[in-house]
């Protein structure tokens, strides 16, 4: 399954995976928990992950991508240098997120869930996000920032490389 | 207090002599300055402003016995975080900055000095307010689960025994009989927190019962509802109160092992509870033979991964065995089989948060709070159009329009008023003429809404029902896992419909359709989601029906909110030039120069409402129009008309 050119890179995949299999015991009710570590060290999950995490603790495949794919704290496209995720909760929503959530779009030329072409920026969409006296609240790499401006957004796009 | 930490305590003797050990080394007149550090006060910046006091003590020598920094928890009052409050004089300071620490540790904590401009000012009075349980936010609440937020650092377990942590567990294990715990619980008629409402007692007991080994317990913190976040705050600000009627409910229930299921979404709850764990168990709370009493309990951490549906038992029960978090079927309950077809009893935070209050002070006393059928308090996140945004604990049976206009302090910018959102995407919203009604479990359930979890979102005469309907759906619609037909292509057709209506599309009979589908879902679907889904559809048309009859019939947006159907109009006669829009406006979508009236271009207009919002009250020149033809834009190079300048 893994050519001879990435023998390299998937043996030091496989380590780092069987890492984070050995902190849990190798213990298969912990899958979720497993993949929830993969995906904040690698930012997303690549198949090759999957695959690997299948083989070293002996789950078939379609339940790791089951679970992969069904939860939303997991991603299975790479994703962008810096994270903007529009808080669409119900307080922010009544104070004009949805509003919001333009602006950025049309500022950035993304909708949501998309990546920009050069890997810089993920547009995301939040439930919500526990600040809701902050409404309408963005967090860009998980810094929050209370009901922002045009001139704000510029300002915090533009030092966002 | 290190050493003793290191050490298990084997008795109740053993407790209450660290107590005192760690009382008899606090001074109680010792100035302690305390800066919440929940979500809200994080992201304003409210960690730094920690540093920056525990630096400044020291820069100013009033380190050690003189004076303490505190990180807490959640204090609630987030809408004028970050808050600080200093004791023994219980001074508030909110809206706290960096540059104001120096000022507040020279002035404050050295001399007891009040400075004036960090207080919170009354907007009704204008009169400043010195000490926080005289701010009407505080005083009108009854905060008994989270009162103790504010004292307690959530990482350190000293601080929680200070203020009597561990006696319930103390009392309960080794005092009362598990038989004794499980009636007093019963005799309280605590109620699940969650949302559903079902006596815990009567859900404890049927665990006990139930046959099979092992019994597990577990702590749902998996809050999905948008909007609501009292759950979070305790979890980060108090985990060991939770921790601690966790112990008390697995010892009554007859359990050795427990789950305490934390959202993925709640980083600083995870962790917090992880510390919690770690010393309860160095401190002997659990392990084995806890306390000496020859009861032994464990407990692991689980996260979930960001699905709204796995707060529901079965499903938060398939994703602690690593699954899919699906609900099941419950022919019979997770009670009775849940974690691996073993009895396993599962409860709010909130909910575990009350049991070390009632084993304390007795049922008879938490029934002396609350209303017939609901007793105790609740936590309330009060949001949305409000002025005081925070978190509220309330005696059941307050009003709502005591919970929004006396803590709340009313809706902000002098706007109307419209409607309250209750339950989260289960409940409903309530219309002006209810607000007088008591909030309990039955009464608002009465008026086609729930309490829920606690989740009250104020709406004002800017929101529009129909989009708030659409919201909800959606937000269901997203969240569905889809296993059953009803609730899966329901929302999608509700959303498909709603959708319509907001934009404008909506045709004769979808009222109708949106009812029939309701039915369906309402009888049909598997869980509490789906059964639950449409309410926000159903009570927005029982209550606004003639908003969605003017969005179908007028093409009319009653609340100027959406989209499709609303335009941004300069009045030309109003206009003054004064290049704000121009300057704020995202799209480039306005046109006009210095003394010319500036127009919208139609075809860029995003309608974002930064037009409206920037342009200065004092010219209210944009207009929102909705249902009726736009006027034509003014020529080409209009002139400002100046009245009498001056």
């Amino acid at each position: 399954m893994i050519s001879k050119t990435n023998n390299k890179k998937s043996t030091k995949l496989s380590k780092a995976v069987k890492k984070v299999l050995g902190s849990y015991q190798e213990d298969k009710d912990m899958l979720i928990q497993i993949l929830l570590d993969l995906q904040s060290m690698f930012g997303w999950l690549p198949r090759t992950v999957l695959l690997e995490v299948s083989e070293q603790l002996e789950v078939p495949i379609t339940q790791v991508y089951q679970i992969a794919s069904y939860y939303k704290a997991f991603s299975l496209t790479p994703r962008g240098r810096h994270i903007i995720k529009v808080c669409l909760g119900t307080a922010c929503q009544v104070r004009g997120s949805p509003q919001l959530l333009n602006i950025i779009s049309a500022m950035l030329n993304l909708k949501p869930c998309e990546t920009s072409k050069d890997m810089r920026f993920t547009l995301e969409t939040v439930n919500c996000l526990g600040c809701c006296a902050m409404g309408p609240v963005i967090a860009i790499d998980d810094v929050y920032h209370s009901k922002p401006s045009i001139l704000d957004l510029k300002r915090i796009f533009e030092a966002a490389k | 207090m290190k050493d003793m930490s290191n050490k298990r305590l084997s008795s109740v003797k053993e407790l209450e002599e660290l107590r005192q050990e760690i009382l008899s080394k606090r001074d109680p007149d010792k100035p302690i300055i305390t800066v919440c550090t929940g979500t809200a006060c994080q992201a304003y910046g409210s960690l730094k402003i920690y540093q920056e006091f525990a630096d400044e003590i020291r820069k100013q020598r009033l380190e050690g016995a003189v004076v303490e920094a505190k990180a807490t928890g959640c204090h609630g009052f987030c809408e004028q975080g970050p808050v600080v409050v200093i004791f023994p004089q219980e001074i508030c300071y909110v809206k706290v900055k960096l540059e104001d620490v120096p000022e507040v540790v020279s002035a404050t904590l050295a001399q007891g000095q009040v400075i004036e401009r960090l207080l919170y000012k009354n907007p009704v009075t204008g009169e400043k307010i010195t000490k926080d349980p005289d701010i009407p936010f505080y005083k009108n609440q009854m905060r008994i689960i989270f009162g103790n937020n504010r004292y307690i650092n959530p990482r350190e377990i000293d601080d929680y025994i200070a203020r009597g942590g561990y006696s319930a567990l103390s009392r309960a294990l080794l005092q009362m009989s598990p038989k004794e715990v499980l009636d007093e619980i019963k005799k309280s008629n605590l109620r699940g927190r969650g949302g559903g409402g079902f006596p815990t007692g009567i859900k404890w007991e049927t665990t006990k019962n139930a046959p099979g080994e092992p019994k597990y317990v577990i702590v749902n913190c998996d809050e999905g509802d948008p909007g609501a976040y009292m759950d979070r705050s305790l979890m980060e600000g108090n985990p060991h109160s939770v921790l601690e009627g966790l112990i008390i409910g697995a010892y009554a229930i007859g359990s050795h092992e427990g789950f305490i299921y934390v959202r993925q979404e709640y980083p600083i709850a995870f962790e917090n509870t992880i510390q919690a764990i770690k010393q309860a168990e160095e401190c002997g709370f659990l392990g084995e033979n806890i306390l000496g009493s020859g009861f032994d309990f464990r407990v692991k951490v689980h996260r979930g991964a960001g699905a709204f549906v796995s707060g529901e038992s079965s499903a938060l029960m398939s994703a602690i065995e690593g699954k899919v978090g699906e609900p099941k079927m419950k022919y019979i309950h997770t009670a009775v089989s849940g974690i691996k077809g073993k009895p396993s009893c599962l409860n709010n935070v909130e909910t575990w948060a009350n049991v070390p209050h009632i084993i304390n002070k007795g049922a008879a006393w938490f029934n002396s709070i609350g209303t017939d059928n609901s007793k105790g308090t609740k936590i309330f996140s009060l949001v949305g159009k409000v002025n005081n945004t925070g978190l509220v604990e309330v005696p059941m049976g307050m009003t709502l329009r005591q919970l929004i206009y006396d803590i709340g302090g009313g809706i902000p910018k002098g706007k109307k008023f419209k409607a309250v959102q209750t339950g989260g995407p289960s409940g409903g919203v309530i219309p002006e003429r209810y607000i007088d009604t008591p909030i309990d479990f039955d009464e608002l359930t009465k008026l086609g809404s729930m309490m829920g979890s606690g989740g009250t979102v104020v709406m004002d005469e800017d929101t529009c029902m129909v989009d708030t309907a659409r919201y909800f759906i959606s937000f269901c619609c997203e969240e569905s896992c889809g296993k059953c037909i009803p609730c899966r292509e329901g929302l999608r057709m509700l959303k498909e419909i709603l959708t319509d209506i907001c934009e404008g599309k909506g045709q004769e009979g979808d009222i109708e359709a949106i009812e029939d589908i309701a039915k369906v879902m309402q009888d049909a679907s598997l869980c509490a989601l789906g059964t639950t889904a449409a309410n926000p559809a159903l009570t927005t048309l029982k209550y606004f029906r003639n908003e969605y009859e003017a969005h179908i019939k007028d093409k009319r947006c009653p609340a100027k909110a959406c989209k499709a159907l609303t335009s941004y109009y300069i009045d030309p006669e109003k206009c003054t030039a004064c290049r704000i829009c121009f300057r704020n406006c995202p799209t480039e979508a306005i046109h006009g120069d210095k003394n010319i009236v500036h127009w919208i271009e139609q075809d860029k207009c995003i309608k974002c409402n930064t037009c409206f919002e920037v342009c200065p009250p004092r010219f209210n020149a944009v207009r929102r129009i909705s249902g009726q033809p736009l006027p034509p834009p003014p020529a080409p190079g209009t002139k400002v008309i100046r009245e009498k300048k001056r």
